[in-house]
């Protein structure tokens, strides 16, 4: 057999082995230590994790009889055991990445040996390691931090949205069960939350649909506004009109919802000082949307503003010039070259704002925070957008599992908007060919 | 076109700016001005109020925890700006230059990653924490921060690194600096305009979330402004208004005059995430 085969199979016999074959004794002591330390691991820890994985529990809890005696037992918590379950199964699956490694490693310096070069000593090694991996090396805190503090919550969110984990079935009183596409499938069919389902949905549409179009145009208007030769003051304007950006959006939010008091908030003592009355900004089904809308325009033109002004400079002054010679009017120039050249070169940042819209929490959670209730609505209110009825789903009404499935949902508009755009853009199709 | 008409329009544009003016300070000007009244209903029947006071900001320090919130928000957003900032600039910056096998599926995972609700993950955090008792813990909650930080602000730094050309980098590698010397003595000099609008997003970030740090900090000398500020409003909004507006203005002071002092950074920053995806 020839040689670096031959340290291969040595390595996946036993981790280290084709390294000692190598003659590269500490790294092969190193290999072989880890490997001993994850095999028992996997062999007398995870085993049992997974297993909870797959059964979330056998034992729930109750009373059981001890001879003649009757215990209170403390059952299998099947939330803890799915989450340790996860944990023990990224743990396998990053020994079985290390034990390919291992092989690979073993076959790949037996091929250089052979080929003539000698195998380096285990700090040659080491110092190597930092500049050939360099890239991986800087990656990997990111990448456990990523991994157990979203990758692995994202996974076990999604996983409970095909448990029946859902108010009343809450350990550690009850055992959760796995139960397929249940929850999908009541989430559509049964009457009390599909109405519910399609209404917010249909909200949740609109809103991002209103929202977008009205910050986007209202702010490149804004921006043209400015942007007129014989504007003066550009600057001062332009730091005004920021400042609702510049203020964090939770205070200002906050400070917007008693301003549209119907009793006491100053917008409303106005309108009824001018002899009109007061209207019922946040308690009204039909105004509670139109205030949310208003709001939203007040804190979102100023991010769109800028993005105009910053594409109104580069527009050249002759395309103005010959389109005056026409007798172009002012309408038709923002028609037909204002408009174009901005759009042109913002519409993937429209796409992004709009898939922010349909998770724009802030605006709806702090200013109604879903009100005025729906009777008709399972724990959802007229303003409520599917974010923010998935947030109450879980934190006030303990119905995990609903809440999961609203935001697989979620991510599934999102996420196809935004592959769909980002395969468009210029830095995904021509990455490599600026430099 | 008559001069006249001229006028009118440009007299017309002038309203219009100045109206918008006014729409976009009256809020700011609305709380501060609250903030200074007597008494402490949320009704006025003047904007400016009869008698000016200071007392609601000196009852905000002897009433309520509100100096140490200020120091447990600014230990947690120091802490998240600069770990979270360091470790997205240095990851972007080897997802730009080095092409290492996993590479693309790296950077789909990024925009997968960014595409789910923030807090979907959030219940799984909590219980996890909780598991391992970092409940109640500023550093669970940096930690939380900075990671999302890297998710969130991947694809603006990694177009940012894109546009610098590679020369700069060959001329210290060829006098044989290190992938990490020329990270720090090349590249990171070169990218303040980065540094500084990622520092300010997640600095910002972590100073006004007010959700994630609700769930994780469960008392109340651990809270944050944003929650301190949240919980009074919703506890307290109808009886003590003034209080709230006084806690409000000191919240939003030091992030609104960080952005207007780095406004330029913040325009750049945002239209490069605008154009270059």
């Amino acid at each position: 057999m020839r040689k670096p085969a031959a340290a291969a199979i040595l390595s996946a016999l036993l981790c280290g082995l084709g390294q000692w074959s190598n003659r590269q004794w500490i790294k092969g002591f190193v290999f072989a230590a880890l490997g001993a330390a994850g095999l028992y691991a996997l062999i007398f820890g995870l085993a049992d994790e997974l297993k909870g994985l797959i059964t979330l529990g056998t034992q729930p809890t109750g009373f059981v009889k001890v001879g003649k005696l009757t215990k209170m037992v403390e059952g299998d918590h099947s939330i803890f055991m799915m989450i340790r379950g996860l944990v023990a199964l990224v743990a396998a699956l990053l020994f079985v990445f290390f034990y390919v490694l291992n092989i690979r490693d073993a076959y790949l310096v037996a091929k250089a040996v052979e080929a003539g070069g000698a195998a380096r000593s285990f700090k040659q090694s080491l110092s190597s390691m930092g500049q050939r991996n360099f890239a991986y090396l800087v990656l990997l805190p990111a990448f456990v931090s990523i991994s157990f503090l979203t990758v692995l919550p994202l996974v076990f969110s999604i996983l409970i949205a095909f448990t029946n984990y859902a108010d009343p079935i809450l350990p550690p009183a009850k055992l959760v069960d796995w139960v397929g596409l249940d929850n999908f499938s009541k989430m559509l069919r049964l009457r009390q939350w599909s109405h519910t389902f399609g209404g917010v949905l249909l909200w949740t549409v609109v809103w991002a649909v209103i929202a977008t179009a009205t910050t986007y145009v209202g702010g490149i208007l804004v921006a043209v506004l400015i942007h007129q030769p014989r504007v003066r003051f550009k600057k001062f304007w332009r730091t005004a009109l920021i400042i609702p950006f510049a203020i964090p959006n939770m205070v200002s939010l906050l400070v917007m919802r008693n301003m549209f008091n119907n009793q006491f908030g100053p917008i409303n003592d106005y309108l009824r000082r001018m002899g009109l009355g007061g209207l019922p900004w946040l308690t009204d089904p039909f105004w509670a949307k139109a205030t949310v809308l208003m709001v939203n325009m007040w804190i979102g033109i100023p991010i769109s503003m800028i993005l105009a002004f910053g594409v109104l400079t580069t527009i050249p002054k002759d395309l103005y010039e010959a389109a005056d010679a026409d007798g172009a009017g002012a309408y038709h120039r923002l028609r037909y070259i204002t408009m174009p050249m901005v759009l042109f070169s913002t519409a993937p940042i429209l796409i992004m704002q709009f898939a922010g819209n349909i998770n724009n929490f802030n605006v709806i959670y702090l200013l109604t925070n879903g009100e005025p209730v729906n009777i008709h609505y399972q724990f959802a209110g007229h303003t409520d957008l599917l974010v923010t009825w998935l947030y109450k789903l879980a934190l006030n009404q303990s119905q995990f599992s609903f809440a999961s499935v609203i935001g697989i949902f979620i991510f599934l508009i999102v996420g196809s908007l935004s592959i769909w755009s980002y395969t468009r853009t210029r830095s995904y199709r021509e990455e490599d060919m600026i430099q | 076109m008559s001069r006249f008409a001229d006028r009118g329009k440009l007299l017309l544009t002038y309203a219009i700016l100045v109206l918008l003016t006014f729409i976009s300070l009256y809020p700011a000007l609305w709380i501060v001005l609250s903030s200074l009244k007597e008494g402490n209903s949320l009704y006025s029947d003047t904007l400016i109020p009869h008698e000016m006071t200071l007392a609601h900001y000196r009852d905000l320090f002897e009433t309520t925890m509100y100096p140490r919130w200020f120091l447990n928000t600014l230990k947690v957003a120091v802490c998240s700006t600069v770990l979270g900032t360091f470790l997205l600039l240095i990851s972007a910056y080897a997802i730009s230059r080095y092409r290492f096998v996993g590479r693309k599926a790296t950077l789909k995972a990024f925009l997968v990653l960014q595409m789910f609700p923030g807090f979907m993950a959030m219940i799984a955090i909590f219980v996890m924490l909780n598991a391992i008792g970092l409940l109640d813990s500023h550093g669970a909650l940096i930690l939380v921060y900075s990671s999302g930080s890297i998710i969130a602000n991947m694809f603006v730094a990694k177009g940012f690194f894109d546009t610098i050309p590679r020369s700069l980098e060959d001329a210290a590698r060829i006098d044989g600096a290190s992938h990490m010397k020329v990270f720090l003595a090349v590249i990171v000099p070169l990218s303040t305009p980065m540094l500084t609008y990622a520092s300010l997003m997640i600095f910002n970030g972590a100073f006004v979330d007010f959700i994630f740090a609700d769930l994780i900090l469960r008392t109340e000398e651990k809270r944050t402004l944003a929650v301190g500020l949240y919980k009074m409003v919703s506890q307290r909004n109808s009886t003590e208004f003034t209080l709230f507006a006084s806690g409000a203005v000191l919240v939003a002071v030091p992030v609104t005059l960080l952005f207007l002092f780095l406004q330029r950074y913040l325009v750049e920053g945002l239209t490069a995430g605008a154009t270059k995806g």
